[in-house]
Parts: structure tokens; sequence; C-alpha cells
């Protein structure tokens, strides 16, 4: 089970607390844990990345095992810790605004 | 029934207040939404609990518990606030969606329980929200759970926020840019919902403003969107610009006599009027002025702020612009001034009165650098005459001090008799007046800053 971890208010819309866990088939890559996100809490569908072209939305950010992934490709392999589950997939609302 | 003499008789369980006068000539005229505060007008004088018919019979009503709805779109959540008809002691119910921009929440005329609500944030982007319970219970229109993000050949499923604009015109040639702030031309990006119009029959029909100016539409309760093109494509879309707010299509107005008619306003284009249910527009923007405009014949570039109608009247149209108070008698077509007497004919929002069509309501700033009301006095205008003549409106709101603005959204009438009246502010609070604007009380006093109202009068 892949962990992911929201910020608050994609915690409030999708109605849950803090951290999620989803299957993830095939390669775990920054596209796959976002799509298996999107399926499992559609509530969540183009508050991460743009709906038709897929770019994460400017504020938002990927974090995992203290490195920031978010100029990444989204076919990217993401670390073997988040694979197994020991490490979270982090999304962040970057600090900005009011 | 009519009497032998062909005039319209009275049907009424009792019958003890009305005159004989009453009963002569006795011509029916406009009524109110059903339903709360339904009145019928015989010989010029209101009658507050009958109604007439479609064969202008007057008949007595049922005694009815009505009651009102606020639905409150702040920076930080929305608020609905209820009270009885007679609008002295106000529930406070909120914040939904806290923390999130709400741009605006409205219910719908045909189901006034079903209500859509424009959720906004600079970093998750647009949320469209529906409750069919009156806002007890909320859900995102969409695709459900477990389902998958693309449709069988790769193409991204509808959902209620997907709002994409249309890139081929009626032409062929794509709808890509507009005029950006430093004159160059700039391509269309989506940013959010300004404004929820939900049709006046069908629930599940709703058209939605947006930024960057476009105008969508929905028929499926808000799964998915489509935007009706023609409105981009007829061909000043590259002169348009953004205001200082952004460029946004923040007003939507329907002709209740005509279904395929649409007026909807931008800043800064304009106004413009379909009248073919969306397939082509035209701009109406003669006679309007502005300084930042120096080409008096120019078609667009107008920063509208509001316009407004009265359903019983609906080739008359009232209007905010950036600068000037104006009306159109001609569905449009040619505008004309009525700032009259006001003390600063620049501000925001702009109401018509429920039962007097004439009856309007604006609210001054001091200027377009300065946002806020004039000698530090939150003061209501009204004209009972359509424009020009122009009476204060100050009895409960403060006089003093008072440095707070009302948006282009924040003002909203019931259809009750008395006409309620109210605005919400910048400062965050809430002013309703149960008496058509002579009196004002404050429903709520700390809220963030609000950024749209809309009243319900409900049965």
């Amino acid at each position: 089970m892949i962990r992911v971890a929201l910020p608050f208010h994609l915690c409030t819309l999708a109605g849950v607390d803090g951290e999620v866990s989803l299957d993830v088939a095939g390669p775990v890559t920054l596209r796959s844990v976002v799509d298996a996100l999107e399926v499992r809490y559609p509530m969540l569908r183009g508050t991460i990345r743009d709906h038709v072209t897929h770019a994460r939305r400017p504020f938002v950010r990927y974090f995992a095992c203290r490195r920031d992934f978010s100029h990444d490709a989204l076919d990217t392999p993401l670390p073997d810790e988040v694979a197994s589950g020991t490490e979270p997939f982090q999304i962040v609302g970057a600090i900005a605004g009011g | 029934m009519r009497s032998e003499q062909g005039q319209h008789l009275l049907h009424a369980r009792s019958r003890e207040h009305l005159t004989p006068a009453h009963l002569r000539h006795s011509i029916p005229s406009i009524l109110p939404a059903r339903g709360a505060g339904m009145f019928a007008r015989v010989d010029g004088i209101r009658l507050p609990g009958y109604a007439a018919d479609a064969a202008g019979l007057v008949h007595a009503q049922e005694p009815e518990m009505s009651k009102v709805r606020l639905l409150v779109g702040t920076k930080k959540g929305a608020f609905i606030l209820t009270s009885d008809s007679d609008r002295k002691r106000w529930n406070v119910d909120g914040p939904h969606f806290a923390g999130w921009e709400i741009y605006h929440a409205k219910g719908s005329p045909a189901d006034p329980d079903r209500l859509y609500v424009s959720q906004t944030s600079g970093w998750f982007g647009q949320i469209v929200q529906r409750s069919r319970d009156g806002g007890k219970t909320w859900e995102q229109p969409g695709t459900p759970a477990g389902t998958p993000t693309t449709t069988p050949d790769g193409m991204p499923m509808g959902e209620s926020n997907k709002f994409v604009y249309n890139i081929s015109g009626p032409d062929g040639k794509p709808l890509t840019t507009h005029q950006f702030y430093d004159g160059t031309q700039h391509p269309w990006e989506f940013k959010r919902v300004w404004h929820l119009e939900p049709a006046l029959t069908d629930p599940d029909t709703v058209y939605a403003g947006v930024e960057d100016a476009a105008i969508f539409k929905t028929t499926d309760g808000g799964k998915t969107w489509n935007e009706l093109a023609g409105l981009r494509g007829h061909g000043t879309g590259p002169q348009w610009q953004p205001g200082a707010g952004g460029m946004g299509l923040h007003t939507i107005v329907q002709d209740a006599k005509d279904a395929k008619r649409l007026f909807i306003a931008i800043s800064a284009a304009g106004v413009f009027r379909t009248d073919d249910g969306g397939k082509t527009w035209s701009p109406k923007n003669r006679g309007l002025t502005s300084k930042y405009l120096p080409d008096p014949n120019v078609e667009v570039g107008f920063c509208v702020h509001r316009i407004a109608m009265h359903p019983s009247r609906p080739k008359t149209l009232f209007m905010q612009l950036h600068w000037h108070v104006c009306r159109s008698d001609d569905a449009g077509d040619t505008w004309r001034k009525v700032s009259g007497n006001l003390p600063s004919d620049f501000g925001f929002p702009i109401v018509v009165h429920a039962q007097e069509p004439e009856t309007i309501y604006v609210v001054p700033i001091l200027s377009d650098s300065l946002h806020y009301p004039p000698e530090g006095k939150l003061r209501v205008y009204r004209s009972r005459v359509g424009g020009n003549e122009w009476e204060p409106l100050t009895r409960g709101l403060p006089q003093s001090d008072c440095y707070v603005n009302v948006l282009r959204g924040a003002m909203s009438t019931d259809t009750l008799d008395p006409c309620g009246i109210y605005l919400g502010t910048t400062g965050g609070q809430v002013y309703g007046s149960a008496d058509g604007g002579d009196n004002w009380s404050a429903i709520v006093r700390d809220l963030p800053t609000v950024l749209s109202v809309e009243a319900q009068a409900l049965p």
C-alpha cells in the first residue's frame, strides 16, 4: 500500500484525516500515484493537477523521503520507501498568500 | 368567475378589508414569485394574501409560513443565514467549505433547495458544490469514486470543476488570445467561476461565468460543463482586457419572458446579449462612456460592474458601470446615464426592488482609487423613478468612520412584501432591510470579507 499525505484543504474535501492508503498497480511513479488517488477520491480531480494536461498546479508540491519531486518527470519512479509504504508520498500546499 | 358586467370578482374567504372600490375595475397586475409574500394589485392597491390566476381572477391565499435564506459567500467560506418572514431574528449556519473562497452561491428558481456554490482556491483551483436539501448536505457532481479518470479513448471524464475552453470558433479559427494588461495578446486561462446562474425552469441547467471571461453551461446538474463559445468567438475577443480584479464574466441575467435571451457582463469588455440561447452574441454598449476609452464609438472595453433587470420588464436594464449608473429601455441596444444627484456614481452592485420595477438601489463608493463610501458613511441610495433622482438610505447603517466596500455580487433582494434588501461588506458585515431600504440592521457583523449575497424567499 502506498501512503499519501494530503494538505488540510484536500483532506476536508476528500473527507479523510491526513493520510490515505492506496493500491497502485505497476511502477510507483508520480503519475501512477496521483492517478490512483483521483480514482479513489474523485473529488480531488483538478485540485492537484490539470484535468487535461496533468500539469501540477503551481502552488502544489510533491515531496518524498526529504526530496522535492515537484519538477521531476511524471514517470519518474518514486523511492522504494514510498513503494513499500515505509514513507509517505507528500502532496503539499506551498507557503503563499494569507 | 366574472360578474355580468364583465368585471373581475374577488374570490376571498374573507373580504372584510376590501372596499367596493376594489371590486370595481379590478385588474390584477404583477405578482412576485410563488409562495412567500404573494399579493395581488387591484386598482393600484396592493392586496397581501391575495393572488391572481392566469385568467385574471383574484383569489385569497392560505396563510403561509415563509422564510428567507441568504447565501453568503466570503473569502473564507460560505454562510447560510435564515429567518422567518419578519426578518428580525436570524440563524447563522457555517462556515461551509471553511478556508476556501466562495465567489458565489445561488439557488435554483425551479427548486429553491437546489443550491450551487463556486468554491475556489489559489492553491487547489476550482470546485463546484451542489446541495439538494438547501445546504444541509453537499456533493461534488461528477465521476463516481472507483471509476477511471479517463474514457477508454483517453479523454478526461467530465467533472464539476472541469472548465475547458472551446478552442475552435464558428469560423474554425482558434479562440486563443485576449488583450493583456501590457497590450499584448495573451492566451485564455481558466482561473475560477465568478457567477453561477441556475436556469429559471430547470434545476439541472446552470450557466457559469468564469475568469478568463467565458460562459459555460451544464444541463446535467453540474457534472459536465460546455462553453458557449460563440461569445468569445464573435470577433471582439482579442480586444477584451482584464480589469484590476481580473477578466471575469461576473454577471448573467436571464430574460424571464424569453428563454433564449441572456445578458452577460464582463470586466473589462462590457455587456453582451444572445437571442438564440447562447449560440451567437452581440456587444450591447452603445451610449456608454468611459474616460479610459478615448474613442467614443468603441464597441467593447467597458468595465461594467453589474447589470440588473426586473423580471416583468425584460427590456429595461440597469447598470453600475465603473463610473456612472446607466439604464437601457431597449434590451441593451442603447444606454443613457441616470447618475443624477448621487454623491459619487462609482460603485459595484445594483439591484431592483422585487415588486417595483422602477425602484433601484446602488451603493456609491468614493472613486476607483478609494474603494470606500464618501464621508465614511455607508449609504444605500434608492431611486423610485428608475434613476436620476436618488435618496440616501441611512437608518441603521454606520454613518461615521466606515470604510468598507460592497462588492458587485454582494447585494440582493428577496421577493417578500415589503421587499427585503441585503448587502455584505468587505468588513464582514451583512446588513438587511425588511422594508425596502427604509430601516437597516446588522444581521451578522464579523464574517470574513463578503464576496456575494443571494436572497431566497422560501414557502
